[in-house]
């Protein structure tokens, strides 16, 4: 299954990625080869094969609810760009 | 709106879990509308790379709780999935959630509603994690945003309702079922202010007796029942409006503005919501076995509407009172419990002084049941004193006030106050004689045909006997005397 331009730049929009237009061509003929190879594997019959949520077959491991410590805010907020009040500052979202 | 359209709504309902740590790493779960901002959070919750989510039980233990309140099937495996979307709130990018296979499907609560008991399906009950909090400052171009991880990665249900509801009624009933369930259950305090419950109703209109699904609305920034309430007549409103000029209802989200009473677009999307849905790689699927199940299940308390059903069919209540006493549970586990230790008032009068006195004296001083200096025994004993006319209402009323300043017995604060009432028939003849002897004018005009005089002296003799005295004893002593005074008079 061939992918248009206009999918292309909708994948691009929810990834936040500005492409070039010779990027969007580029990534269009990958990302077309990579449908078309699942596909291929699509054309094989697993009726009864049970779907598969991932690679872990074991059980959940559930943890105690016990509190532990936070990390320190100083090396929390060493990771922000910017910050204002002990919090993360960011450009303006509206709500 | 005209009765000509019927409306059609369904709940999807938020709850934070409130558990000691979050749902995949064990950072403390805190007020985030008070706390001190970004000190409960670590790598994991901060959306870091290569970091691990390790499911909490507890988180697992209360939704089942929820679900299996809400009699849902329960998956014994369900998968989380990533719901891919942008937004600063959402660290990792993605919030982990569950879509295909959720915990629970396929449920049901009774409400009561103007028109008897209702029964709404419950279609799913799942787990994800919450989102951090965001704060919009400044304006023009100082215009920022501010955010706060300390809720980021804390347990939330979600809850989605059938569309059954259709009356403002019923919608508001439905959530107050549902909040007043999760209370029961203690997974859930129930502040729709602080955002720990968040409902938000999808919202459409059909012709009355139409079975077609119409577009609907949903409305978010409820946080209060009063905005929800006003927020449906608002849309319901709206949409009848449109629909008679001729127009169509968009689906679309919007937001409650409180101040300007009114429903506002939330925010513009270019393109259709796409989120990506796909199993989460680093949680193996959850899988709660039968045996754990059936224990929760054993150990969930009588519910609400049980409650209240038990309380008017077996105890004799009328529907309006039992409401009263299920909504909180500490309340009803009170009742309850004086229940069983009343010996001469019956389950009305204990009923009654519940929903009236001690309501009064909590509403008045801020208390909480749970708070009382006593328990539900020396409320029934005190209960049991008026019932036998060992004391009279009003003194009933006041050493009330007096065990929940200080804790002590009613019999003791009785007896310090010298309240017991006044009962023998010798004492109360002889305050009914010493007021009539001190008011020979009053006598005369009740002796001339004045019935109406007989209150005068039933208001003063209650004042001689500092209200001790018992009212119908007293009235009835006075009556005959007075009558007395006047057959005398005839007969001369
Ligand atoms: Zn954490």
């Amino acid at each position: 299954m061939a992918l248009s331009k206009k999918d292309v730049d909708h994948i691009a929009h929810l990834a936040r990625l500005h492409l070039s237009d010779a990027e969007k061509a580029r990534f269009r003929k990958q990302l077309s080869d990579i449908l078309a190879h699942v596909d291929a594997l699509q054309s094989l019959d697993t009726t009864d094969v049970p779907a598969m949520s991932g690679a872990i077959f074991e059980g959940s491991r559930l943890r105690e609810d016990i509190a532990g410590d936070a990390m320190p805010r100083e090396d929390l907020l060493r990771n922000a760009p910017d910050r204002e009040n002990n919090q993360f500052r960011v450009p303006p979202v509206l709500d | 709106m005209t009765t000509q359209y019927e409306a059609v709504v369904g709940l999807e309902v938020h709850a934070v879990m409130e558990t000691q740590s979050k749902m995949f790493c064990d950072c403390p779960v805190v007020d985030s509308t008070h706390h001190e901002p970004n000190v409960a959070v670590c790598p994991v919750c901060a959306g870091m790379p290569g970091m691990l989510p390790v499911l909490n039980k507890a988180a697992v233990e209360f939704a089942l709780r929820v679900a299996l309140a809400l009699h849902c099937e329960i998956n014994s495996t369900s998968i989380f999935a990533r719901k891919s979307y942008f937004y600063p709130d959402l660290p990792k990018g993605f919030q982990i959630s569950q879509y295909e296979q959720p915990l629970a499907v396929n449920g049901w609560l009774r409400i009561p509603t103007e028109s008897g008991e209702l029964r709404v399906g419950i279609r799913r009950v799942h787990l994800e994690e919450d989102t951090g909090k965001l704060t919009h400052l400044g304006e023009d171009g100082d215009r920022r945003t501010l955010v706060d991880l300390n809720r980021s990665g804390v347990p939330l249900l979600e809850i989605v309702t059938e569309p059954d509801l259709h009356t403002v009624e019923a919608v508001r009933n439905c959530a107050y079922a549902l909040r007043s369930i999760m209370r029961y259950l203690e997974v859930n305090s129930g502040n729709l202010e602080k955002g720990l419950l968040r409902i938000e109703p999808n919202i459409s209109i059909r012709e009355r007796g139409s079975q077609a699904l119409s577009t609907r609305v949903e409305i978010k920034n409820l946080n209060s029942f009063r905005s929800l309430e006003r927020a449906l007549e608002f849309e319901l409103a709206r949409q009848a409006e449109l629909v008679d000029a001729g127009g169509a209802v968009q689906q679309q989200t919007l937001g409650w503005d409180d101040v300007r009473g009114s429903t506002q677009a939330q925010r513009s999307k270019e393109v259709a919501e796409d989120y990506r849905y796909f199993p989460e790689p680093d949680l193996p699927p959850l899988v709660v076995d039968d045996k754990w199940v059936r224990e929760i299940e054993a150990d969930l308390p009588e519910l609400p509407q049980e409650k209240r059903k038990r309380f008017v069919e077996m105890v004799g209540l009328s529907d309006y009172d039992a409401g009263l006493l299920v909504a909180e549970r500490s309340v009803a586990e009170f009742f309850d419990a004086a229940l069983g230790a009343i010996h001469k008032a019956d389950a009305k009068m204990l009923a009654n002084w519940i929903t009236g006195p001690l309501f009064e004296l909590l509403n008045k001083d801020g208390y909480s049941i749970e708070s009382l200096p006593f328990g539900p025994e020396p409320f029934a004993e005190l209960v049991d004193m008026v019932a036998s006319g060992e004391i009279n209402a009003s003194s009933a009323r006041s050493v009330l006030s007096e065990m929940a300043a200080n804790g002590k017995k009613p019999k003791e604060l009785v007896q310090a106050r010298g309240l017991a009432q006044i009962s023998s028939e010798t004492d109360i003849g002889e305050l009914a004689e010493r007021v009539i002897q001190k008011n020979s004018q009053q006598v005369a005009d009740y002796v001339a045909g004045k019935d109406e005089v007989l209150n005068w002296f039933f208001g003063q003799a209650m004042l001689a006997s500092q209200g001790k005295a018992n009212p119908t004893l007293l009235r009835q002593a006075l009556r005959v005397q007075l009558d007395a005074a006047r057959a005398q008079k005839e007969a001369s």
